[in-house]
């Protein structure tokens, strides 16, 4: 890749959902890009948006929830200006998503076929049921799952092989973007093992590009080639894999890989880093991180740093970074 | 059909044997403990005691209790139920000719009952918190508390009687009758028979009854779909299902409602007494002559053999039918094995 190709521009995102409390921004004002061919994993805190954001990449936020600002630019579409027929049509076929728990993903009653026949005809409709089960049956068996497999029900499977159903489902119509949302959360480590070897090789194969939302630095460090971290509804850093973890900048970043077993190996004692997540429906103000943060200084916690290029592909959010020119105009300004 | 699928079904047969033997238990013992001397009841007051005793031995009354126990199962298991006591004809003959009546007025309800009651309920759930909703809320809560001899006579008072649609008594018009008893079911055997008329007419003569006993039960069913397609919509699934692609209407009706239909067959199962009791009211609204109607003349001429049988034979119908809805379940149910 010599110049970089963008998939999908997401630019000043916001969703928020309305609840009891008040409103609840779990998104706020969001930018950045997923090039294609990369596995862009996003991390964070329980809480802070991952989700969230998923979802609205495929406008999937269902109520109390709504995106209430930005602009969606999926090669070269603004899907929010699509009508939501014409979105569905999108669903599946250039974007999929394989959810975190395969057990529960697939409906109980519906045989394993029909999930991918149907799959395949509502995009293709001109495709007859017997060709669909043929490509069914290529699908599953390049996916390792025997092809008699395919008249069971769900419940019939081991949940690795569930999970396979689930990334055939996502490769049925070949997308572009396939968006991960925990889904090695549920599998026991070797099934994880064998699951990410199959996802590289798909990767390859089938050209393509992954969204990956995970709690597991471990399994970033495995497969992604760029990683964005979020915190508490807004990015905080983002940048090339080997960058971010040998010279992570934001000190939550930090933080998170301090926390991480196996990763500084001569810390003797896995650190915990002090406090909680805020609440999103009131957080702090300035930078959410501020309350948490080691090194905060006065500004931060008045003013809000904004989410720039530092280095070249490397972004953070900030002041630490930005300090300078800010400083300028502040003095400029008094 | 799968091993383990006919594993269940032959255990859950197994099951019904005992209940079945209970239940004719029952009816044996409250027709014979309870209070009152049938053989009075019938020959009325005045009557001699040799009268009495010879009733009494025709019917096996004077055996002890036991022996009558033992003959009474051998009849059951041969379908005997015995003879009418005031008409000279076996009981069975007697259910025959009015239960079909019953169960076709049952069936139309049901169709009624399903086809209102679960795409409401549906419809409802797809369309939460929308006007249509809470006009189907309502209006379900509205019919389930009606009183269906109420609903009957507005029925008849407006599409009937008023408008002159509707016939509102009996199952076919004077001077129609069927060519041939095949079912009993009116509609059906025209239908066997290629007679279009008679079809015509007794469909006619089904529409007003059929409506009363499917609305009154529909209101149940519309409450059920709904809170069940409420929670089926929020599940996993659902939202794969629509990351795939898939449209609204087909995650609502094709996976929601398949998955709710276990629910709501079981209730169709647990109803099925509610139902025929349903019936029996519906049929003495509009003068239809079936099970209900039998019953409630006999008990009029003291016919203990003939309220006997009918009530027995009920009893083994909602047997049956429970059965059968079990069965159902697990075809409908691939989770579902003993
Ligand atoms: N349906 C909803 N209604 C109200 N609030 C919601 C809803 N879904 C999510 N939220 C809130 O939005 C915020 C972000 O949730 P989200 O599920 O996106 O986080 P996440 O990063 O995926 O967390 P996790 O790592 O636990 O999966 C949370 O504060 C959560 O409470
Ligand atoms: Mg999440």
């Amino acid at each position: 890749m010599t110049t970089t190709d963008i998939l999908y521009q997401i630019r000043d995102l916001v969703v928020e959902y309305n609840t009891r409390a008040g409103v609840l921004t779990a998104v706020d004002h969001v930018s950045f890009d997923i090039h294609r061919g990369e596995v862009l994993g996003l991390v964070g805190e329980s809480g802070c948006g991952k989700s969230t954001l998923g979802k609205a990449l495929m406008r999937m936020i269902q109520e109390p929830g709504r995106i209430t600002g930005g602009e969606l630019w999926f090669d070269g579409v603004d899907l929010m200006q699509l009508s939501p027929g014409e979105m569905r049509k999108l669903r599946g076929s250039r974007i999929s998503m394989i959810f975190q728990d395969p057990m529960t993903s697939l409906n109980p009653v519906q045989r394993v076929v029909e999930h991918i026949t149907e799959t395949i005809r509502v995009h293709e409709p001109h495709v007859s049921i017997k060709a669909a089960r043929a490509r069914a049956a290529e699908l599953v068996d390049r996916l390792g799952i025997n092809r008699n497999r395919l008249d069971d029900y769900p419940h019939q499977l081991s949940g690795g092989m569930r999970q396979r159903v689930m990334i055939s489902l996502a490769l049925a119509l070949r997308a572009d973007l396939v968006i991960a949302d925990e889904a090695t959360t549920s599998l026991d480590v070797i099934v994880e093992a064998q699951f990410l070897d199959l996802l590289k090789e798909l990767r390859e194969e089938f050209n393509l590009t992954i969204l990956l939302i995970t709690h597991s630095i471990g399994l970033v460090a495995e497969l992604a080639d760029r990683v964005a971290v979020m915190y508490a509804g807004r990015m905080a850093e983002l940048a090339d894999i080997h960058e971010l973890f040998e010279q992570p900048q934001h000190p939550y970043t930090r933080g998170l890989l301090r926390a991480v077993p196996n990763i500084r190996l001569e810390d003797d004692e896995l650190y915990k880093m002090p406090g909680s997540p805020p609440d999103l429906v009131s957080p702090p103000s300035g930078c959410r991180f501020h309350p948490r943060c080691p090194e905060a200084s006065e500004i931060c916690s008045r003013q809000a740093p904004t989410f720039h290029e530092h280095r070249p592909g490397h972004f953070i959010n900030c002041w630490l970074y930005q300090e300078q020119e800010e400083s300028v105009s502040l003095e400029a300004s008094s | 059909m799968s091993p383990a699928l006919r594993r269940y079904i032959l255990v859950r047969v197994l099951l019904t044997i005992p209940m079945v033997l209970i239940l004719v238990s029952l009816v044996f013992l409250v027709l014979r403990v309870l209070p009152g001397d049938p053989a009075l009841a019938i020959l009325r007051e005045g009557a001699s005691e040799e009268q009495l005793a010879s009733f009494r031995a025709a019917l096996g009354l004077d055996k002890p209790l036991h022996v009558q126990y033992v003959e009474f199962i051998k009849g059951v298991l041969r379908f005997d139920f015995g003879s009418s006591m005031t008409r000279k004809i076996p009981v069975t003959q007697e259910i025959k000719t009015f239960f079909p009546a019953t169960v076709e007025l049952a069936l139309a309800s049901m169709f009624v009952t399903g086809v209102v009651g679960v795409f409401s309920g549906a419809f409802a759930a797809q369309h939460r918190k929308s006007a249509a909703d809470y006009t189907i809320r309502i209006l379900s809560i509205l019919l389930y508390s009606l009183p269906i001899f109420w609903l009957g006579l507005m029925l008849q008072m407006t599409l009937g009687k008023g408008a002159g649609w509707f016939p509102v008594s009996n199952r076919l018009s004077p001077g129609m009758t069927p060519d041939k008893i095949i079912t009993g079911m009116y509609t059906v055997d025209a239908l066997l028979t290629g007679n279009w008329p008679l079809f015509k007419d007794a469909a006619w003569h089904l529409i007003l009854p059929s409506i009363t006993l499917g609305l009154v039960l529909a209101g149940i069913f519309t409450r059920l779909t709904r809170a069940n397609m409420l929670d089926i919509l929020e599940q996993d699934f659902i939202t794969a299902g629509r990351a795939r692609g898939l449209r609204e209407r087909t995650l609502v009706y094709r996976h929601g409602l398949r998955n709710a239909f276990i629910p709501i067959v079981t209730l169709l199962g647990l109803q099925f007494a509610l139902l025929l009791a349903g019936a029996i009211l519906t049929e003495t609204t509009f003068s239809w002559p079936g099970m209900g109607r039998l019953v409630v003349d006999r008990i009029y001429d003291r016919d203990f053999t003939t309220v006997q049988g009918a009530i027995l034979f009920f009893a083994l119908l909602v047997a049956g039918i429970s059965l059968f809805v079990d069965i159902l379940y697990g075809f409908l149910d691939p989770r579902i094995r003993y």
